[in-house]
């Protein structure tokens, strides 16, 4: 089969750009570790949610030092935590999100940047990620999830450890009552 | 190719009942298209809030119906319409029954219909029949059954259509035991091939869960599962839009330029390695889905980056073929050969244009298909902006330009105007470089796809470059030049259509290619073995995975990798690059 000498160099070409591109995430997956939504978060029940252990009542969980893990339910058209108050978590803390959809597919995304995640009845996603700086972020739901799905939003509050600190004991407190 | 220079009869008077199928499809076609066309115009109006003149509920009922018109019946048709043309023409030989061609034209059309008034029946609440479930149809989110049922009666009409395409080509085989398949002829088969593989996907999650579940013979689907299986064929039926519009690229184009087709093998190699590549890859876009395991994602990014070879090589072949033409012409020097191709020519012009936008659309689908930086992108405007450029301008946009040289050969008459069809597709040209660059960016701002109302109570959007009021404006005005020039373009065919007829309405004859058919390995045409190759890279590739999501658990690899992610800092930067990157290349294009 007949193939023309430039043709040949274009081949050619366009194969090194196919290797390096897999090459440079290889490379983000392996060496960089940046992650990746997977099925390590398991499998859940969406007609008994409200009986869950952690998705029963959704929120935030001191597990460490600086660690937490944040259990959120994406439903039509509201996140919990999220939207009736504020997603709240400490400055410079390491936060493990267990996102999971009560009805229909969402979609949960801090605006502008990476920590984007499907919300699928029946499965849990999990990631983590960590709030350097103090401030405010937007949650939208990015997967049309019904006709209300434009309202659909929330926030995360990064807040002060002490702030945090104190606003978390009083809650554990309420809890107690 | 059959066809030869001079007095050969024209398409319409040697194959009069194919021609009148391929009419048909058209007809559809470009029906879907205006009143898609329609909707995709109310909708950039009112998500931009320049006009609002719906409810922010039904934005999805229209949004719904601008999917499922526009890149499921307006393609297809197209595309059915291309292939029974192609067919016809390049086994010289009618199709064996036109009766069976409007069997399966009818059961393709009442199917849409079904689909179609399932949809705008959400316009309509007394009715009490909708299906705001968008084109991607995620259960849970229900449709009510007509709507399933209609999907299920297109797809059966479009496996017959192939089966159609494969009677003619048996016939042919018959009397021609030892030539190699025309080239055209090829082209419609691997893709028809690729398309059973596909659509195997969308059959069994229509006929198997969401019928069954819509008519409450079930109560409940697996969401994750149903999601699968709609991208086993959701990524497929990209190639199954753009392997027509290849098909004129390859076949076509190279004539309008005033030469030939660069290699002939080469383009069946490009068109066996879609077949072997386009379904494979579908995970690719459930990067963000939980419940599967990281080494799935990994093989489906794999996969995916080759696909890209097949159309680079495409890219080359059509470059070539365009400057073998120019020259041709008598073009010469290192770029001023541009200068002597037939801009004036609405045909040749909108497929040059569509190529153009198809490297941009490229940019972005690598991209999309790195599985780590499209966290960045997942679900926002960038991926409407990226398929306006590949499906919304490298394959409509081909289709009309196309549509300038073929209806001619269909109706026996001459296009009504070429002054109109330039303005055309330059409108379409000019409205795409503003709306798609615009959504790219919105996109990484972070502005999600498939919102009525993209204003949100909790914070502002904060775009890297320029600013997002500047954003709206452009997709705005882009979207309203894109409505106008579906309007002259609709315009122009019904004029085309009720016009005199001509001797000679249009150049039917297209040159053999610089490499012919005969110096490549025979093998190529071996359907058989490349169709068992393709199977198999599908076992392999959704086995596990489909398995996995079936027993509620992991997989072969399983657990990814525990170091966390930093989110802030870094993607600013490339946040900015990528803006930069799209405004500059919107810069050069205008």
């Amino acid at each position: 089969m007949e193939i023309h000498a430039y043709e040949k160099l274009w081949l050619a070409l366009a194969l090194v750009l196919i290797v390096g591109f897999i090459g440079t995430i290889t490379y983000g997956a392996a060496g960089a570790g940046i992650e990746m939504i997977d099925d390590k978060g398991g499998t859940v029940d969406p007609a008994t949610l409200d009986d869950h252990p952690k998705f029963g009542d959704p929120g935030i969980e001191k597990t460490g030092e600086n660690s937490y893990d944040v259990y959120l339910v994406a439903r039509q058209f509201v996140f919990e935590p999220g939207t009736s108050e504020p997603l709240r978590v400490p400055e410079g803390s390491t936060v493990t999100f267990h996102v999971t959809a009560a009805d229909v597919i969402h979609g949960f995304d801090v605006v502008g940047t990476n920590a984007n995640t499907m919300a699928i009845p029946g499965q849990v996603a999990e990631f983590t990620v960590r709030f350097e700086e103090q401030g405010e972020y937007g949650i939208v739901c990015n997967e049309y999830c019904g006709s209300g799905h434009h309202v659909m939003e929330g926030s995360i509050v990064v807040m002060e450890q002490s702030e945090f600190d104190s606003w978390y004991a009083e809650q554990n407190q309420e809890g107690e009552n | 190719m059959a066809t030869a220079s001079g007095n050969e009869p024209l398409f319409v008077e040697r194959f009069p009942d194919e021609a009148a199928v391929a009419r048909a499809n058209l007809l559809v076609a470009f029906v879907a298209l205006g009143i898609g066309a329609f909707f995709g115009l109310v909708q950039a109006l009112h998500r931009t809030d320049i006009l609002r003149i719906i409810d922010s509920a039904d934005y999805y009922t229209l949004l719904t119906g601008h999917g499922v018109l526009l890149a499921i019946v307006f393609t297809i048709f197209g595309l059915a319409a291309f292939f029974h043309w192609a067919t016809a023409r390049s086994l010289d030989q009618p199709a064996v029954s036109s009766l069976f061609s409007w069997a399966w034209f009818g059961l393709m059309t009442t199917g849409s219909v079904l689909a179609s008034v399932a949809i705008l029946g959400g316009l309509v609440p007394s009715l009490g029949i909708s299906a705001d479930v968008l084109f991607t149809f995620y259960a849970p989110l229900q449709a009510h059954p007509i709507f399933y049922i209609g999907l299920a009666m297109f797809i059966v009409g479009t496996w017959l259509s192939g089966a159609d395409w494969f009677l003619s080509y048996r016939a042919w085989r018959e009397d021609n035991p030892n030539e190699r398949i025309p080239l055209q002829a090829f082209m419609v088969l691997t893709t028809m091939i690729m398309w059973y593989i596909a659509t195997v996907g969308v059959a069994v999650s229509v006929v198997f869960f969401l019928i069954p579940w819509s008519l409450g013979l079930i109560e409940s689907v697996n969401p994750l599962l149903t999601r699968t299986l709609f991208w086993f064929f959701g990524h497929p039926i990209v190639y199954f839009w753009l392997m027509p519009a290849y098909m004129m690229w390859y076949t076509v184009l190279p004539k309008l330029a005033g030469g030939r087709l660069f290699s002939d093998p080469l383009a069946r190699v490009v068109f066996l390695l879609f077949l072997l590549l386009s379904t494979p890859v579908g995970i690719h876009h459930q990067y963000l889905d939980p419940g599967i395991a990281e080494g799935f994602k990994f093989i489906a990014m794999t996969n995916t980056m080759f696909l890209l070879l097949p159309s680079l090589l495409t890219a080359f072949t059509a470059v070539a073929s365009i400057e073998h033409g120019a020259r041709q012409r008598g073009g010469e020097g290192y770029l001023s050969w541009l200068g002597a191709l037939p801009w004036r020519d609405p045909a040749f012009a909108g497929m040059a244009f569509a190529g153009l936008i198809f490297a941009a659309g490229g940019f972005s689908g690598m991209i999309n298909a790195g599985m780590n930086i499209n966290y960045l992108i997942h679900n926002s405007l960038w991926v409407p902006g990226h398929f306006h450029m590949t499906v919304g301008t490298a394959v409509a946009l081909t289709f009309m330009a196309a549509a300038y040289w073929l209806v001619p050969q269909l109706t026996g008459t001459k296009l009504y105007s070429r002054p109109i069809g330039l303005l055309q597709v330059v409108l379409w040209f000019v409205g795409m470089v503003f709306m798609s660059n615009a959504m790219h960016r919105a996109g990484l701002a972070g502005i999600p796809r498939r919102t009525a109302e993209p204003q949100y109570q909790n914070f502002d959007f904060v775009t890297p470059i320029g600013s997002i009021f500047e954003l709206r404006v452009q997709i705005a005005f882009g979207g309203l030049l894109l409505f106008l020039s579906v309007v002259l373009f609709l315009f122009n065919m019904l004029l085309t259509a009720f016009g005199e007829k001509s001797e000679r309405p249009v150049d039917e004859y297209l040159p053999e290619p610089l490499s012919g058919p005969e110096g490549s390995p025979r093998v190529l045409d071996n359907l058989g073995l490349w169709t068992g190759i393709a199977v198999v890279l599908v076992i392999l590739a959704y086995t596990l995975p489909i398995a996995g999501i079936i027993q509620n658990g992991g997989g072969l690899f399983g657990g990814g990798l525990p170091v966390p992610v930093t989110v802030f800092p870094d993607v600013e930067i490339v946040k900015t690059v990528l803006a930069g990157a799209f405004a500059a290349l919107a810069g050069v294009l205008l």
